[in-house]
């Protein structure tokens, strides 16, 4: 699943435009996933701070 | 808002806000929703456009100008600094905007022409009718209202989300995102008159280093680099630090800007039923530059006159609007577009060894125009053995 690093995330909304599943939503400073994420990590290269990773299921 | 509009406008950024004038000056009823609380904020952009492409749509005004500017100055991987002087006149030299005030500004004319504006306000779906965008469920501080319209136009950006819920797709590919942190910075010593690029597959991986003056000892400093090249420990964040760090120690930060900008090429269809898509949502950003704020502003205001006249002709099909995609095609504009394109794509596999020779042999050319495209046809012309490197480029021009 996609963690949102929340702490670092400067909500530009980069990850949003890069999304192949328009899973991403941000809205003012909160970005959320709202749709189906496939935990493809596209979002998470893209990101400038590095804000999102893929953690494992387990 | 009301129920229902002539013309509804997701987006209150340059594209968005050209739209909403140009339109309500025609006399149509025009909404327009900002999902941000306040118009401009937060930046999301260098802030550099051409002065001859902002002169078209409006006087420049002190009130959201930071800086002028009259030359360029590349600097190569191997350091080597040329200038691009003030006697080469053309579109290049321009301003550095206070896009906070700029973007403010323009949205203030479509209000004064009689547009509606609603900040903290997004769209949250369109309204569909038998395959036709009729308007948009709109959330405005928890309350949700059905408001339709002759025609939406998207404008929502780089994010792109109202023209993706409607069935276009417009996911940028990771390698033609370029990834971005720009810091505003104060207390360094620049030519406050100069924008100054560094190129480099250590500065800037697929990329480049911009430091635009915002004022006295104050710029934007800022990284592109491609999403491919983006990953941990190598982010746009590690690179501008390491940058900031041997070049402007004493600087200090006062703003962190982040975003991304598509470098890709524009969407294949820019109209759909009842629906016009403009500005970055549309992906014209210039995919050599990464420069946007005319493009929206150009698409925006075509937007708006082409689907005022298929409301008066009472045909928003796609096809009654189509017109509006095949004229910004065939403009300076979308011709530029296609020949940025293969032109990034050619300067982006080069190594730093071939990038440091261009440099230095455009330093030698005896320029007469300040643009990408004389500088490029001046090298072709004044070093023959850059020939062959420059083919794949050369038929573009």
């Amino acid at each position: 699943m996609l963690v949102i690093r929340r702490d670092i995330c400067g909500y530009c909304g980069c990850c949003v435009s890069v999304c192949p599943q328009g899973a991403l939503e941000l809205i003012d400073a909160y970005l959320s996933v709202e749709g189906e994420c496939s935990s493809c990590g596209i979002c998470a290269r893209a990101c400038p701070l590095g804000a999102l990773e893929v953690a494992d299921e387990a | 808002m009301k129920p229902e509009y002539d013309l509804l406008v997701i987006g209150g950024g340059p594209g968005g806000a050209l739209a909403a004038r140009t339109a309500a000056e025609k006399g149509l009823s025009v909404g327009l929703v900002e999902k941000r609380p306040a118009i401009g904020v937060p930046v999301r952009c260098a802030e550099g456009v051409g002065r001859d492409l902002l002169e078209e749509f409006m006087d420049p005004d002190p009130a959201w100008i930071s800086a002028e500017i009259d030359r360029a100055v590349l600097v190569a991987p191997d350091g080597f600094r040329m200038a691009l002087e003030p006697s080469m006149a053309g579109s290049e030299v321009g301003y550095v905007l206070d896009r906070k005030r700029f973007d403010r500004e323009l949205v203030m004319q479509a209000a004064a022409a009689g547009a509606e504006i609603q900040v903290k306000t997004r769209a949250v779906a369109p309204i569909m009718e038998n395959g036709t965008v009729a308007g948009a469920r709109i959330e405005q501080n928890g309350q949700i209202q059905d408001v339709r319209a002759k025609v939406v136009i998207a404008a929502d950006g780089v994010e792109s989300k109202f023209a993706r819920w409607c069935g276009v797709d417009t996911a940028v590919p990771l390698g033609d995102i370029e990834t971005c942190v720009q810091y505003l910075m104060t207390g360094i010593e620049i030519d406050d008159a100069a924008t100054v690029f560094h190129l480099g597959n250590e500065i800037a991986p697929e990329g480049y280093v911009w430091i635009f003056p915002k004022g006295p000892k104050t710029a934007n400093v800022g990284i592109g680099i491609s999403g491919r090249k983006s990953r941990d420990g190598s982010r746009p964040i590690d690179y501008l630090n390491r940058f900031v760090k041997s070049h402007f120690p004493e600087g200090r930060v006062v703003e962190w800007i982040m975003g991304g900008v598509s470098v890709c090429p524009p969407l294949e269809k820019t109209v759909a039923d009842g629906m016009v898509i403009v500005g970055d949502a549309a992906r014209v950003s210039d995919p050599l530059t990464g420069g946007g704020i005319y493009n929206a502003m150009y698409t925006g205001r075509l937007a708006a006159q082409v689907a005022a006249d298929a409301i008066a002709k009472g045909d928003v099909s796609a096809n009654a609007m189509m017109p509006y995609d095949t004229t910004w095609r065939a403009s300076k504009l979308g011709k530029s577009l296609d020949r940025n394109y293969r032109i990034k794509e050619y300067f982006i596999h080069l190594p730093d060894a071939k990038l440091n020779r261009l440099v230095h042999s455009i330093s030698r050319l005896d320029l007469t125009k300040f643009s990408t495209l004389e500088i490029i046809k001046e090298l072709i012309r004044h070093d023959p053995t850059l020939l062959l490197e420059l083919r794949a480029i050369r038929d573009l021009l």
